[in-house]
């Protein structure tokens, strides 16, 4: 190193510039990006909740989304009505409901303002499907899903997604073996009572053959993540209860 | 390799083997823990190092004149922080399934201290060609651990590789798991990891005993 480059003087302007022309470039990165990252955002949200209800290109094994280019179109095919609920039971229809940031409806709440509870509904050869959002805690940071739901609170199927899973543990939430086994599981008790889907580790049901019994089996060394989903579904769901009862009428 | 002299080759294959990060140099142990239960992520991993030492070595030897010396760790971390934001960025614009699957581990690639310790102990002191050399070499090495252990621990612990039911189905008793074979749920857990590297480490010495200190 030459002396020039040891004196303060130089050392603090070099930091200023470094700072000015890192701070530009990725500014001007982000500027120039963002319009594409919104609509790969808006496409993977029609994609989950299309998902959900059982529109997707799956094989055997895999999790197969609709294609990005015919996404848009399969969205408005098959879900009907965009909802939004507000004070349990107020029902708006919306036909962006889809970009509610659930996240923001949750901080919402928690200061006691109001919160705003999009609900999707498909149609599918035939028979309807209710499609919630809802979001909660794993292990490291932010899970989230889309449940679809029929009338009675049984779900139809489930696609989940995290932020920052520990991969191999946790993140297999994401994987179908897991989001398989919440297909047909009961919301409800048995007296029709809400209590959500428990992950458990001493079910002793682990082919999860038990439709009813408001649990599917736990993914081994995932354990906080799984009780972070069960909370989520719980504490979520629950709160569409009310519109589901104003179904029943 | 006709491209290359015989010391720009050395560049390249000394980390793969006698001069590994991991397991000679240890260094950057904590990520091999964290992300090597599964072999997919062992191997998108070791491609973002790669990426990323290789760009950043780069860039820290072309700046190499410039920089204060005082605050030079400083300018190494900035360096780094940008490349992994931008690649970070255009991955989302350009190729969103995949930067989900890189989501976790991006901060990972920020703290990685092979890189910290490539520019400081390469970068700052050679040209830019000599420096992307080493930064791919050492990226290799890295991945090259990185992928063995991922490979034994997927297999072990779920019988799995890349997803692939690979030892047949665990639950409904096929393949050997109809000899009562058992999947090892350890190996899914990071402590196994660090015996795997050491397994690595003790068979590399013993095969090569200039590599043993005393």
């Amino acid at each position: 190193m030459s002396n020039k480059t040891d004196s303060n003087l130089y050392t603090l302007l070099f930091a200023i510039g470094m700072v000015i022309v890192v701070g530009t470039l990725l500014a001007f990165v982000s500027a120039s990006l963002r319009p594409n990252i919104d609509e790969n955002k808006r496409i993977e949200k029609q994609q989950n909740i299309l998902y959900a209800m059982g529109v997707n290109e799956n094989d055997e094994g895999s999790v197969t989304f609709v294609a990005d280019n015919k996404v848009g179109e399969e969205f408005s095919k098959f879900i009907t009505k965009q909802l939004v609920i507000t004070n349990d039971v107020e029902v708006k229809e919306d036909d962006n409901a889809y970009l509610i940031d659930i996240k923001k409806e949750q901080t919402n709440a928690k200061e006691g303002k109001e919160r705003r509870l999009p609900l999707f509904i498909g149609t599918k050869e035939g028979k309807t499907f209710y499609i919630a959002p809802i979001r909660g805690k794993g292990l490291w940071d932010a899970v989230w899903a889309y449940v679809a739901m029929d009338e009675n609170m049984v779900v139809q199927g489930a696609y989940f997604d995290h932020k920052g899973e520990t991969a191999g543990l946790g993140a297999n939430i994401k994987e179908r073996f897991f989001m398989d086994d919440f297909k047909d599981e009961h919301l409800l008790n048995a007296s029709g009572k809400f209590v959500g889907i428990n992950i458990s580790k001493s079910n002793g049901d682990p082919l999860n053959n038990d439709k009813k019994d408001n649990e599917v089996d736990a993914i081994a060394g995932a354990t906080i993540t799984g009780d972070g989903v069960a909370a989520m579904i719980k504490s979520e769901l629950k709160l569409y209860v009310p519109y589901f009862k104003t179904l029943k009428k | 390799m006709g491209l290359l002299s015989k010391k720009d080759r050395k560049l390249i294959l000394d980390p793969l083997a006698d001069d590994n990060p991991i397991t000679i140099q240890v260094l950057g142990i904590c990520s091999a823990l964290a992300i090597t239960a599964q072999l997919k992520a062992s191997i998108v991993m070791t491609i973002s190092v790669i990426f990323v030492l290789g760009l950043g070595n780069v860039v820290i030897s072309l700046i190499r004149n410039i920089i204060p010396s005082k605050i030079r760790i400083i300018v190494q971390l900035t360096v780094v922080a940008a490349l992994v934001i931008i690649v970070d960025q255009v991955l989302k614009a350009f190729s969103y399934q995949l930067s989900k699957e890189l989501g976790a581990f991006i901060g990972l690639i920020i703290t990685n201290c092979i890189i910290m310790g490539r520019f400081e102990a390469f970068a700052l002191g050679n040209g830019p060609w000599k420096s992307f050399l080493d930064g791919i070499g050492n990226a290799l090495g890295y991945g090259v651990i990185l992928i063995i252990v991922g490979f034994f621990r997927e297999l072990l612990g779920s019988g799995t590789l890349l997803g692939y039911k690979v030892l047949g189905d665990p639950i409904t008793k096929t393949g050997v798991y109809a000899f009562g074979y058992e999947n090892n749920g350890f190996m899914l857990l990071a402590p196994m990891a660090l015996i795997v590297v050491g397994i690595i480490i003790w068979v590399q010495r013993s095969r090569n005993k200039a590599l043993i200190e005393d």
